[in-house]
């Protein structure tokens, strides 16, 4: 489905991505961790045409994505979340994701067109009940939970109806409580969309109760690619980064 | 025709609208109302195309009113050449608007599209460069354009179809379906898939550009619309004034354009024309009494700002909109608390 191979990307003499390949099947749901300054953001920006890596590949169903811009990618299938919320401020949660759906359909540039819809509002709702954000489907997206603006911008992300969608910390900067009713959320969006998700977390006991597959990168480079239990026992990741955590559980 | 039937509502209201107006000419007798009302037209468009810029985009451009004037020049040129009208006879004045509202917008095409590339003050300084530098041209090019003078000795407007522009009646009903005309065009932008691709932008172009939007081809375009928008309101003007004057392209005459967003507010779709409206009378009330209009202005839209901290329908638009809210989740609460 999605494969990198041998990505390199430096920012002058630090190198942000170190050689990098990792591959990510059909339907699977990765998490991508490491240490702040591992590259992870960084790692998304290039896989979703933000930045341009100076070596190296990124397959999509075999064709190369590096070079195209973001929004060509996008139109590949490839959606994206963002660390802070990314949202429409001004507009309603149900606006908010009806503009989605529009640009979805290729209609962003109509100028004879009506923007309100059936069927664009139609998939708004779905989108809107999918979500769980009916209760707040006419308040603006500024107004709206923190916790709910993050659903919402994945949401943006789903109306594009990806294939892939990379989620750039999900959970960040919620509470406890929140964290784990969002991490369902993730959870049953990936079931019910048969999508590849990658995802970007902090929290190590989401990443092993969830993530069927964890890449671990340091300094830009992928030391370690495994299933939870791997991960928790592979030595380099523990002397690395988990190892405080770990000794702790012991 | 689908968009007829999609857009029926919106072209029913600025029909009404427009016979509303006419109604006006027919039965005021006084000539106030229609010159009152001509010169809204003209500034109305103005401030209404700069607001598809401003409010919709988010793009302030500071010379705006480069197009409000370039669409009088040429329109006035183009019917004081003896060739163009003598070869054209009865079309020359529809095709002396047409080719002055496309010219505007070849023009706009291209300045948008190396402005476009910036965002906020760089973007407006740079509109503000290319409205100085049209100036200029106008104020230089004497042979052309008359100077600091302005176009002399009036625009001759040939009959055709039946309407003589030189009667006032003609003339104002003429000016009133050029206005009605656009501002439909503006309403249909309001409501399309295009419209709200503008306001994505405005909120947030990273994101539009993230969710497949093209932005940057988006904004040429709208910069295009709203220069050739101006045009029209540059035509009405030179066919009320009968000439074309270096003012209209000078820095303030963009500034007031903005002025009136500011005060008629810039998130509702007429709020620009109740600028327009305002400042207009505050304008024509004031000159009747002292010279120093302007300070009049100045401290009414020093009150609005510093009071509303917005433009007028925007604040009563927040207000409706906050009381909504407020019982809407009042209804949340009330709703779970019963479970």
């Amino acid at each position: 489905m999605l494969e990198i191979n041998g990505l390199v990307k430096k920012f002058g003499g630090v190198t942000a991505t170190n050689d990098v390949s990792m591959s990510f099947a059909e339907g699977s749901l990765s998490a991508v961790i490491g240490p702040n300054g591992a590259g992870k953001t960084t790692l998304f920006n290039q896989i979703t045409g933000h930045l341009l890596p100076d070596q190296g590949e990124i397959l999509l169903n075999g064709e190369n994505l590096v070079g195209l811009k973001p929004r060509e990618i996008v139109a590949k299938g490839l959606g994206r979340a963002f660390q802070v919320a990314s949202i429409f401020p001004t507009f309603s949660v149900l606006d908010a994701l009806m503009s989605s759906v529009s640009a979805h359909e290729m209609k962003s540039e109509k100028l004879f067109q009506p923007f309100d819809n059936k069927v664009v509002r139609e998939r708004a709702e779905q989108l809107l009940a999918v979500l769980g954000l009916e209760s707040v489907g006419h308040v603006a997206s500024s107004k709206i939970s923190h916790g709910d603006q993050k659903v919402l911008d994945i949401g943006l992300a789903l109306a594009l109806k990806p294939r892939v969608l990379l989620l750039d910390e999900p959970t960040a900067g919620m509470g406890p409580d929140e964290r784990w009713q969002m991490v369902r959320t993730v959870q049953r969006l990936w079931e019910d969309n048969n999508l590849t998700l990658i995802f970007i977390e902090h929290d190590m006991d989401i990443v092993f109760e969830i993530a069927q597959h964890i890449h671990v990168l340091r300094y830009g480079a992928l030391i370690a690619s495994g299933n939870a239990d791997e991960i928790r026992t592979n030595e380099e990741v523990i002397e690395a980064y988990l190892g405080r955590e770990l000794e702790e559980d012991a | 025709m689908s968009m007829f039937r999609n857009f029926s509502k919106e072209i029913l209201w600025v029909l009404g609208a427009f016979l509303a107006i006419v109604f006006v000419g027919l039965f005021v007798d006084h000539p106030w109302p229609k010159d009152f009302l001509t010169s809204l037209f003209a500034f109305g468009l103005l401030a209404m195309s700069l607001n598809l810029l401003i409010g919709f985009a988010g793009m302030v451009s500071f010379g705006h009113a480069a197009y409000f004037a370039m669409g009088g020049y040429c329109f006035g040129l183009l019917l004081q050449s003896t060739s163009f009208t003598g070869s054209l006879g009865p079309y020359s004045v529809p095709l002396a608007i047409i080719l002055a509202v496309f010219g505007t917008g070849v023009y706009a095409a291209a300045v948008g599209a190396i402005c476009a590339r910036l965002n906020e003050i760089y973007f407006a300084f740079l509109t503000l460069a290319f409205q100085m530098f049209l100036y200029s041209v106008i104020l230089s090019w004497v042979d052309l354009t008359g100077g600091d003078q302005g176009l002399m000795g009036g625009i001759p407007r040939p009959l055709f179809l039946g309407i003589d522009l030189s009667q006032a009646l003609d003339r104002y009903v003429f000016c009133a379906g050029l206005f009605c005309l656009c501002i439909l065009f503006l309403r249909i932008i309001d409501k399309s898939a295009f419209g709200q691709s503008l306001r994505m932008i405005r909120d947030n172009q990273e994101r539009a550009e993230f969710l497949g939007v093209r932005t940057y081809r988006i904004k040429v375009i709208c910069f295009t619309i709203a220069g050739m928008i101006a045009s029209v309101g540059g035509i009405i003007l030179a066919l009320f004034t009968s000439g074309a004057y270096p003012e209209w392209a000078f820095w303030a005459q963009s500034g007031e354009a903005i002025f009136m967003i500011m005060l008629g507010g810039s998130t509702v779709f007429v709020g620009p024309i109740l600028g327009a409206v305002l400042l207009r009378l505050i304008n024509d009330v004031v000159q009747m009494y002292t010279s120093h209009n302007e300070l009049v202005t100045g401290i009414v839209i020093l009150l609005v700002v510093l009071g509303l901290r917005r433009g007028i329908l925007d604040f009563v638009i927040d207000k409706i909109k906050d009381r909504r809210e407020a019982k809407f989740l009042a209804d949340l609460e009330a709703k779970k608390e019963d479970q």
